[in-house]
C-alpha cells in the first residue's frame, strides 16, 4: 500500500454553518494537486452532501463531532473519509437509493446519488447507534506529470 | 447566501446569489414561502444566475417550491442556472419538470422579432 504524499484531519461540530467551511477546507487542501475546475467542484459537492448528511441525519437532534480525513497520493488519487458518531443507518442499501429520504419534504433524497456521480468510488459503512463512515475516492489528473510525458 | 426579491401581483422574482447548501436553504425557504403566502402571484421565478455552488439541498428547495406553486394553481420558473448547477439538477430529473423559462418563453419573442425584421426588410426593399 503506497503512502500518501500528504494528509489532513479536520474535526468540526455538526453545525450547518460548517458545511461551507468543510467545502472550503477540502478544496484548499486539494489545491496542491492543481485540480481542474470541474474536479474541484465535484469534490466540493460530494463533501457538502456527506457533511450535510451528518448534520441532518446522524446528529438529528444534537450536535456531535464530524471528522474529515483527507489523503492525497502521488498518482492523483484522493481519498476522503467523513465519519460521525451519530445514530447510524439501519439499512444502508435503502438509504443509498435515489430519492429515499427520512429527512422530510424539503430533502431531495439525492445526497448519496450526488456523492456517487461526482466521485470515482463511494463506500458507506454504518452501525446503528454507533455512527457512519463515508469513504470517497477521486482521481485528480496530475497535470505536471502529464506535461512531462507529452 | 444573499437574496433579492421583487414581488408584483403576477410574479414573485427571487434572485439568489452565493452558495446554496443546506445551511443557506433553511432561511431562504422561510423567506420565499413567506412571500408566497402574502402574495396572490401565480408565478414564482427563481433566478440562479448568481449562484456559485449548489448541492442537493438546492434540489429539495426547487422541488418543494414546485409542489407549493402547483398546489396553488400556479407555476415555478427556474432561470439562469449555470452548466455546473444544471448537472446537479439533472441528477434529480429536474429537466423533465415544466420549470424552464428558456425553452418555453424566449422562443416566442425571438420568432416574433425575426418575423418583424423580415417585414421591415421587405418594406425597405419595396
Amino acid at each position: 500500500m503506497k503512502k500518501p504524499i500528504n494528509e489532513m484531519k479536520l474535526i468540526i461540530p455538526s453545525r450547518s454553518a460548517n458545511e461551507r467551511f468543510a467545502r472550503s477546507a477540502v478544496s484548499s487542501f486539494l489545491s496542491q494537486l492543481d485540480p481542474a475546475v470541474d474536479e474541484l467542484a465535484d469534490l466540493r459537492t460530494a463533501v457538502s452532501e456527506a457533511v450535510t448528511n451528518c448534520i441532518v441525519h446522524a446528529y438529528r437532534d444534537t450536535i456531535g463531532n464530524i471528522t474529515i480525513q483527507m489523503r492525497l497520493f502521488a498518482d492523483g488519487r484522493t481519498v476522503i473519509k467523513i465519519r460521525d458518531r451519530g445514530c447510524g443507518i439501519d439499512n444502508v442499501e435503502q438509504a443509498m437509493e435515489p430519492l429515499f429520504t427520512t429527512g422530510g419534504d424539503d430533502r431531495s433524497g439525492l445526497g448519496f446519488s450526488v456523492m456517487e456521480s461526482f466521485t470515482d468510488r463511494l463506500r458507506v459503512s454504518s452501525k446503528p447507534g454507533k455512527g457512519t463512515v463515508v469513504t470517497m475516492e477521486k482521481y485528480i489528473v496530475v497535470r505536471e506529470r502529464q506535461a512531462k510525458h507529452e | 447566501m444573499v437574496i433579492r426579491m421583487d414581488v408584483s401581483p403576477q410574479v414573485i422574482t427571487v434572485w439568489l446569489s452565493g452558495e446554496l447548501d443546506h445551511h443557506a436553504a433553511h432561511s431562504l425557504r422561510e423567506q420565499v414561502d413567506a412571500a408566497i403566502e402574502r402574495s396572490v402571484a401565480k408565478v414564482l421565478r427563481l433566478d440562479f444566475s448568481g449562484v456559485t455552488f449548489m448541492d442537493s439541498s438546492g434540489i429539495g428547495l426547487i422541488m418543494g417550491r414546485y409542489r407549493l406553486m402547483t398546489a396553488r394553481g400556479g407555476r415555478l420558473l427556474v432561470v439562469g442556472a449555470s452548466e455546473r448547477l444544471l448537472r446537479v439538477m439533472k441528477l434529480a430529473g429536474l429537466e423533465k419538470l415544466p420549470v424552464w423559462e428558456r425553452a418555453q418563453q424566449t422562443a416566442t419573442p425571438t420568432v416574433r422579432k425575426t418575423a418583424y425584421r423580415r417585414k421591415q426588410k421587405r418594406e425597405v426593399t419595396k
